[in-house]
């Protein structure tokens, strides 16, 4: 800490290229607290504790194929399920396209397999009593500013009624909530019997099953024996985890991790250039204060831990600033928009994990600079040389 | 007096690709202790190196150098800045202060390499720059004063750790007469009332005139020794 000072001192040396370097700095960070979130969120669909006690049954041609509902009794007689549901992709939307949000007509036991979502007990008996009863997540009542007793009416993409309408009508029962994953909170859920009774087509066929287990160490022995049970007919399917279930999802969007990857990568490249430019260009301008400093005593290491110091000050304080931002941000869209922009708050460990790229990469590109610094003959720097 | 500093055939060449230039040649030279040394001579005659040897800053190519028998030639590199900056005081003619620190901040900075805690440093700094004068100009920084002043905060860097020995490499080759003068004068009465072991180079006759002896260095020997008129 005694040397705090002197770091500080050769920061403010030229105040403007260390803002515009600590901006640089702020702004790589800003992105990765950002990404970050973003990716954290993709990849934590389908982790939880609960997930690991449920397959997901689909086609295996893929999720645009649905299944037989023949298929529930057979699945719920294989050993070792305990209970089965089932949900449809409904695709419908509120007024306008724009306000697109996920959708679905599900099984009346659809919330036992799911109690992570966790519902008033007297909306859940109404919703079980209303035929055309919807219930939807916190974050989307939040969204569209709906309360309990709302009509809902909802634009068909996919599914008109026999009617020839292409607007269904919902009555809003029930709001839940899951307090641990809150991009849960961004569906809405209504009886696949007024569905199936009402639609034009696709009558009698669900998009996919959902499967309690005891164990999830029997899950592959299972899988294997849902998927026997259609094998070499017109409808095989496919089981598999949950979060297998949920990266399949993702991944058909894009690869995030990648994607994350890939830019956070490319920033990162031209930060080190950058910021190793900067560090280097300031150790040149200073050899002569260098070999005062050895002149005066400090060690060879010492110069060296001086420069490398500084260096990750520089990325400690425009890191740390970055992050802040990312937080705020993170903080303000998830205020602003709920659950619909998939983002994890920024927390503990991914402050842990930033404040560790910062030291790397401060580490990084003050090396060869502070190995400059530590191999400077006194005699030298004193003349400038 | 004993010898503080026992300089017994000393050499120093340098070595510029193919080019071999020996730049001091067996000197032998002993400074005692409380003395005031000034070393003249013309540009390249190898005053400065010799400085720098006595200082540590250099190593000798062959001889030997002691400092309060103290073997500095045997010295490495880690020993040597451990060395100076318990020993030596250095005051240099561009003064070499860090620009971005205080007068205060630049006469602490040998401090920091002690154990000394926060508010000891500071204290001690504050002491040092009374006594060059310069207690008023403490948070004013190196542009903030004149070459005088900045020189005497040099000094005060120099004799903050109190060194047994400065060395002051042509310390008033940047200022007015007046100014020189008060910097000279200081180092005689650090000398003096402290019983501080200078050596100095310099060019000037007259500041040359405030040290107890004057060594003159040409091509890299000692040609002769005279005491001075002070």
């Amino acid at each position: 800490m005694k040397y705090l000072h002197l770091i500080w001192a050769s920061l403010a040396r030229h105040k403007a290229r260390t803002f515009f370097t600590l901006l640089s700095v702020v702004a790589a960070f800003l992105l990765f607290g950002l990404l970050d979130s973003v990716n954290g969120a993709f990849s934590q669909a389908g982790h939880s504790v609960r997930d690991a006690h449920r397959l997901i049954t689909t086609s295996k041609m893929g999720l645009t194929f649905t299944l037989p509902l023949s298929l529930y009794s057979q699945i719920r007689a294989v050993p070792g399920v305990e209970a089965v549901t089932h949900m449809s992709w409904f695709g419908g939307y509120y007024r306008d396209p724009k306000n697109f949000f996920s959708n679905f007509a599900v099984a009346s036991n659809y919330f036992d397999l799911y109690p992570e979502f966790k519902l008033p007990p007297a909306e859940l008996r109404a919703y079980e009593d209303t035929r055309m009863g919807a219930v939807v997540g916190a974050a989307l009542a939040r969204r569209f500013h709906w309360t309990v007793g709302d009509e809902i009416p909802l634009k068909a993409s996919i599914f008109p009624q026999k009617s020839g309408s292409g607007t269904w009508t919902f009555d809003l029962v029930g709001i839940y909530r899951d307090s641990t994953h809150k991009g849960q909170e961004n569906q809405m859920f209504f009886h696949w019997k007024y569905f199936d009774e009402a639609a034009a087509f696709g009558n009698g066929r669900v998009g996919w099953y959902v499967e309690q287990i005891a164990h999830p160490s029997q899950s592959a022995r299972i899988a294997r024996a849902i998927d026997a049970l259609s094998a070499n007919s017109g409808h095989e399917t496919l089981t598999q985890t949950s979060s297998a279930f949920a990266a399949d999802m993702v991944s058909q969007f894009a690869d995030i991790g990648l994607i994350v990857r890939s830019i956070m990568g490319a920033v990162f490249f031209t930060l080190i250039l950058l910021t190793g430019n900067t560090m280097t260009q300031a150790v040149r301008e200073r050899i002569p204060e260098l070999g005062i400093l050895k002149t005066l005593g400090f060690s060879n290491r010492g110069v060296l831990s001086l420069v490398l110091a500084e260096s990750v000050m520089v990325l400690l304080l425009g890191g740390v600033a970055g992050m802040a931002l990312a937080a705020a941000a993170v903080s303000l869209i998830q205020a602003k928009y709920g659950a619909s922009v998939p983002m994890l708050p920024v927390g503990v460990s991914e402050w842990l994990r930033s404040v560790g790229l910062m030291a790397l990469i401060g580490l990084a590109v003050g090396a060869l600079p502070a190995r400059r610094g530590m191999r400077l003959r006194v005699v030298d720097a004193l003349a400038g040389r | 007096m004993s010898a503080l500093i026992e300089i017994r055939n000393l050499s120093k060449v340098y070595e510029r690709g193919r080019q071999r230039i020996e730049v001091l040649h067996h000197i032998d030279l002993e400074v005692a202790q409380g003395d005031f040394v000034a070393l003249m001579g013309p540009s390249g005659s190898g005053k400065t190196t010799l400085l720098n040897l006595i200082g540590g800053l250099d190593s000798p190519t062959d001889g030997k150098i002691a400092v309060a028998g103290k073997r500095i030639d045997r010295l490495g590199q880690g020993q040597l800045a451990r060395w100076r900056a318990g020993h030596v005081g250095f005051v240099f003619q561009f003064y070499n202060l860090l620009p971005m620190l205080s007068a205060q901040r630049n006469v602490e900075l040998p401090l920091l390499l002690t154990k000394l805690p926060g508010a000891r440093r500071r204290q001690n700094a504050a002491v040092a720059l009374q006594l060059v004068g310069l207690a008023d100009r403490a948070t004013h920084k190196p542009g903030e004063l004149s070459g005088g002043q900045q020189q005497r905060v040099a000094i005060a860097r120099a004799i903050v750790s109190d060194p047994t020995l400065l060395v002051c490499d042509e310390p008033t080759g940047d200022l007015d007469r007046q100014s020189a003068t008060d910097v000279l004068t200081l180092l005689q009465q650090l000398n003096r009332d402290h019983g501080k072991t200078i050596v100095m180079v310099t060019h000037d006759p007259k500041a040359a005139e405030y040290a107890s002896h004057i060594l003159h260095l040409d091509k890299g020997t000692l040609v002769e020794s005279a005491e001075a008129a002070a």
